[in-house]
């Protein structure tokens, strides 16, 4: 009994036991599935998201950039297919192998190969590299031939940017290159961007950007553990850029740079309403083609040594005293202020008798001297000495205020170009807070012939004369299409204001900030006078454009010269008196036009400047007078066009 | 008494039918079902190698199982020692002539299988030490001559275990023998005193880990330590386990196993397949039948007459639970990877071989429950 008691005893240890261990159990599987539930219920989404992020892979695929055109929806900047060799990383045993097979197919040289492999260093082993965006044909068909024996060798057709009309319009469309790191802290670039996509590197490439660069594409594919491609789950198609319309028409934009052949200098021509920019032209030139791809260094080299300077836009870029051709518009902010009566007779007596004031001498451009002259006949025959006298009495800080109201010392194209020179509309106060001196009146006297401090580029002289031209009204200039301005309602609302003229309250002579499509003149009369002046200076005997002139009034213009000196003339010089050849290039003067055309109800403003080119009228006007006649044969079509565009919009 | 003795070994088959357990072989052919639709969804449902093998092998050792089940408990009983001495034969011969596969020695090729000596040493330790601790006098537990016996017998396989080396299996035969003397009422002062010491010394024993151990150990800390290296394994099994969510990512939509981030999918990462399949609903229900199989497992030792076949359905209940809970923590980064499969689930022929044969056991406990075992 002893013995069964124990065995109870032993049985019940036994039991108890086991329940102690059953009870130590159910807590541990409740600690499991309290581990499944947060796992799986709490912090399911975090892990989801790691699941995605494991399995999904995304391949982004470049967008197409936005097409340039004209104002004519000519193609000015496109992309044009293009041979590629790319290599899928992840498809290549011995990249070393790969690399010599290719090299020698297509012949890379040690440079491009050492490029190549600081290029693969910077991808993902998933990613694509890039072996050539730009095959010739022979090299793609070799590619394609030997494929079989190129492990992860993709050979691609793609689209890169191309130039049409390459030199021409380089200036203004500018060209596209290899993203920077500076480019890619740009935002618009920096959320579209795809290894291997070009950027804009100037011009309205550059500017436009968030326009042309389009959405990138994305692809995504499931993967497995060892990155491999399974399957394509999504694609989001990449949408191209969008299309930029330019004012531009590039068959006189053509004809400007045709004209600056071989000379360096500038072409303008504007729409005096609609602040149109018809043509921009700058010289010398280069092709932005060279740059899609990278310029090699032969190329780079000598567009950047050229002493013409190909790669400043002078149009906008360019800085030149004005000239004579600033005289319209001293004349002007004279007679509006009422300084001088027009028929006041000045008499320039030659170089024996030069201007004098405080003992120095201000000479006229003519040796002989002009004789007699009254405003008209000053500004036609370009008389200095008539515009030293009106400049002193005028003042340089009235002058500035109707020079900075018609467009000068400030962009003319906002913020597109990012070399865009302001220029320099100099007054007292600038002079003192800029060089911390006094005025000196003898610098007023020669600011009155656009010399001196004053300096603009070749655009504000065209926005210059447009605004003058156009009766004295504020205009937008612009190179690119704006569909909010309805053109026709601006002409017609210019057009009306100017003939039903109801006198001003406003002073204009004040330095106000005057509206777009408003009028700036005080009186209309003064306005008319300096119009007529330059249709003198044009069209009659003695002018000194006279001899670029139409007769037939459908081509008629009116001008104004300009010869602006690059160094002060000594009194050797003026005893020398050598022609243009005769004097080193660099020393020469740029010659200056300006105009607007046709002289009855004037459409457009062009100014022309030859650096280094001479006289005005002889280097400067017969290139716009032929400029005027195209523009003029042109304007017809581009009328009918843009009306067309806006009665569809 | 004598009389009642004799009839209890007297079982008609009629008898020994009627007392089958049946719902315990409900749950292993339920068990086994969801281990071969798992095991098919590893191959990325295709039929193929794997899923085929594990058919094979558990409609073999399944009726290995039912036939075993009829072997007499006391026969067992007369046999234990034999089992384990056999057991440790075979982990010797594993030292000298086993196979190697990456980096550890651990198998015995026996042309139809690739037997792993120390899985059935987790069962051999628990019927060895119920044969142990069925004749000893519960007043001569406590004594040190009765103590040291079993801790001799249970260092000697884990020893050798660790040699191959196999960290899991090897806590795993410590654990099933430790629960049994524990079952067997060896004063509770013992465990506490050893649990200190083995807390004392896991700095030492860390020390002479070897490196792929200690690293193992150091990521279950921090498992982004190495992300794609030793934390590689965990982090992917969680990754799995969590995004499936309530309900799974559907049956052979586990896109983690699909795509092979995850590792050992078919042996010690099963759980995490299934579970991302299956999501929380269906990983608790597998839960449920693996805590089913442990109850049924607890009530044959209650019914069982013999201290023997309570001790070792206990013992044998207490390793399962061991077993699945190793695993499934592991694979929830609860506890370091060691290695652990999970009973029936996993892909394995020895670990599969060694669970039915400790299931064809209970299932002979039950059958001849009201068997008396005299100590021999």
């Amino acid at each position: 009994m002893l013995n069964r008691g124990r065995n109870i005893e032993k049985g019940r240890v036994i039991t108890r036991r086991m329940f102690i261990l059953a009870a130590a159990k159910i807590l541990l599987f409740a600690g499991i599935s309290s581990r499944l539930y947060n796992l799986q219920i709490s912090d399911r989404e975090k892990y989801e998201i790691l699941s995605d992020k494991n399995r999904i892979r995304e391949w982004k695929t470049p967008p197409q950039r936005g097409i340039i055109v004209d104002n004519f929806n000519k193609v000015l900047a496109s992309n044009d297919r293009v041979f590629q060799l790319h290599l899928i990383l992840d498809e290549i045993n011995d990249f070393d192998v790969t690399i010599f097979k290719i090299k020698n197919l297509i012949g890379l040289d040690q440079f491009q190969i050492k490029k190549l492999y600081k290029k693969k260093e910077r991808l993902k082993p998933w990613d694509t590299l890039v072996v050539s965006d730009n095959l010739t044909w022979e090299q793609f068909s070799k590619i394609n031939l030997y494929l079989h024996e190129l492990e992860g060798a993709k050979p691609v057709l793609s689209t890169s940017r191309f130039y049409p009309y390459a030199n021409d319009l380089v200036h203004i469309v500018g060209y596209v290159g290899d993203a920077s790191p500076k480019d890619l802290e740009k935002p618009e670039i920096k959320e579209n961007f795809v290894p291997g996509l070009k950027v804009g590197k100037y011009g309205i490439e550059n500017s436009q950007e968030k326009m042309l660069i389009g959405n990138y594409g994305i692809k995504r594919y499931e993967v497995n553990a060892s990155g491999k491609r399974i399957s394509q789950i999504d694609y989001i198609k990449e949408r191209q850029g969008n299309k930029v319309n330019l004012t531009i028409d590039i068959e006189i934009q053509k004809y400007a740079q045709e004209l600056l052949k071989e000379k360096a200098g500038s072409i303008c021509a504007m729409d005096i309403y609609t602040g149109e920019v018809v043509a921009m032209a700058s010289s010398p030139t280069y092709d932005p083609n060279k740059f899609t791809h990278g310029i090699n260094q032969k190329d780079w080299k000598e567009i950047k040594n050229n002493p013409l300077k190909p790669l400043i836009n002078k149009s906008i870029a360019g800085l030149y005293s004005p000239g004579s051709t600033f005289k319209p518009l001293v004349a002007l902010a004279a007679l509006e202020y009422g300084i001088l009566d027009p028929n006041k007779t000045i008499r320039c007596k030659g170089h024996k008798h030069p201007y004098e004031l405080y003992g120095v001498k201000y000479h006229c451009w003519k040796k002989e001297g002009h004789g007699y002259m009254k405003l008209r006949n000053a500004i036609k025959q370009s008389c200095d000495i008539y515009f030293y006298e009106m400049a002193r009495l005028l003042g340089v800080d009235r002058l500035s205020i109707i020079a900075k109201r018609y467009g000068l010392g400030t962009n003319v194209l906002g913020d597109l170009y990012n070399d865009e020179k302001k220029g320099l509309v100099p007054d007292t106060k600038w002079k003192k807070r800029a060089l911390e001196q006094s005025w000196y009146l003898g610098e007023t006297v020669i600011n009155g012939i656009g010399q001196g401090y004053i300096q603009t580029t070749p655009l504000q002289l065209c926005l210059m004369t447009a605004q003058i031209a156009n009766g004295g009204y504020k205009i937008k200039p612009h190179i690119i299409k704006d569909d909010s301005i309805n053109y026709k309602d601006i002409l017609n609302k210019i057009k009306l204001d100017q003939s039903n003229f109801p006198l001003h309250e406003r002073n204009y002579l004040d330095d106000i900030n005057v509206e777009y499509y408003q009028r700036m003149y005080h009186k209309k009369s003064n306005i008319n006078f300096v119009l007529d002046a330059m249709f003198g200076s044009t069209n009659e005997q003695y002018g000194t454009s006279y001899k670029s002139r139409y007769d037939d009034p459908k081509y008629q213009f009116a001008g104004k010269t300009g010869t602006s000196q690059v160094r002060r003339i000594t009194d050797l010089d003026r005893e020398l008196d050598l022609d243009t050849d005769q004097i080193e290039y660099k020393k020469r003067d740029h010659a200056l036009y300006v105009a607007f055309a046709p002289y009855k109800d004037p459409r457009y403003a062009i100014s022309v400047i030859i650096e280094h080119g001479g006289s005005g009228s002889k280097a400067a006007a017969p290139l716009a007078s032929k400029l005027i006649k195209r523009i003029i044969d042109r304007h017809k079509l581009r009328e009918q066009f843009n009306n067309g565009n806006t009665s569809l919009a | 008494m004598l009389r009642e003795r004799i009839q209890a070994s007297n079982y008609s088959f009629l008898d020994k039918l009627r007392s089958i357990d049946y719902l315990l072989i409900l749950l292993i052919i339920a068990i086994g079902s969801i281990s071969v639709f798992a095991i098919y969804s590893t191959e990325g449902g295709k039929f193929s190698f794997y899923t085929k093998n594990h058919i094979i092998r558990l409609s073999v050792f399944f009726s290995l199982f039912l036939l075993l089940s009829f072997v007499r408990v006391s026969t067992w009983y007369k046999n234990a020692y034999l089992f384990y001495f056999v057991g440790l034969l075979l982990l010797i011969t594993v030292l000298f002539f086993g196979i190697s596969a990456s980096g550890a020695k651990r198998w015995i090729n026996l042309y139809f299988l690739n037997l792993q000596p120390s899985e059935l040493m987790k069962i051999a330790v628990i019927i060895c030490f119920a044969r142990y601790y069925h004749r000893i006098q519960s007043s001569d537990i406590q004594s040190y001559k009765f103590l040291i016996q079993p801790i001799i017998l249970l260092i000697i396989p884990c020893y050798l275990v660790i040699q191959q080396p196999d960290l899991g299996t090897s806590i795993l035969i410590a654990g099933s023998g430790i629960a049994i003397i524990w079952l067997a009422g060896l004063n509770i002062k013992y465990f506490v005193y050893s649990g200190l010491l083995l807390l004392v010394s896991l700095p030492f024993a860390i020390s002479i880990l070897k490196p792929y151990q200690k690293s193992r150990i150091l990521t279950f800390f921090n498992p982004d330590r190495d992300p794609l290296g030793a934390g590689y394994q965990i982090i992917q099994s969680k990754i799995a386990i969590g995004s499936g969510g309530f309900f799974g990512k559907g049956y052979l939509k586990g896109t983690q196993s699909y795509l092979e981030f995850l590792p050992e999918k078919h042996t010690d990462f099963i759980f995490t397949l299934f579970s991302e399949e299956f999501g929380f609903l269906g990983s608790i229900i597998l839960l449920l039948l693996y805590i089913l199989l442990i109850y049924r497992i607890i009530n044959v030792g209650l019914v069982s007459r013999s201290f023997f076949a309570k001790l070792y359905c206990f013992g044998f209940a207490t390793a399962i639970f061991l077993y699945v809970f190793v695993n499934i923590a592991m694979v929830l980064g609860m506890l370091p990877i060691v290695g652990a499969p999970l009973p029936i689930m996993s892909y394995g022929g020895s670990s599969l071989l060694s669970i039915m044969l400790g299931l064809s056991i209970v299932m002979s406990c039950k059958i001849y429950n009201q068997e008396q075992i005299s100590a021999y």
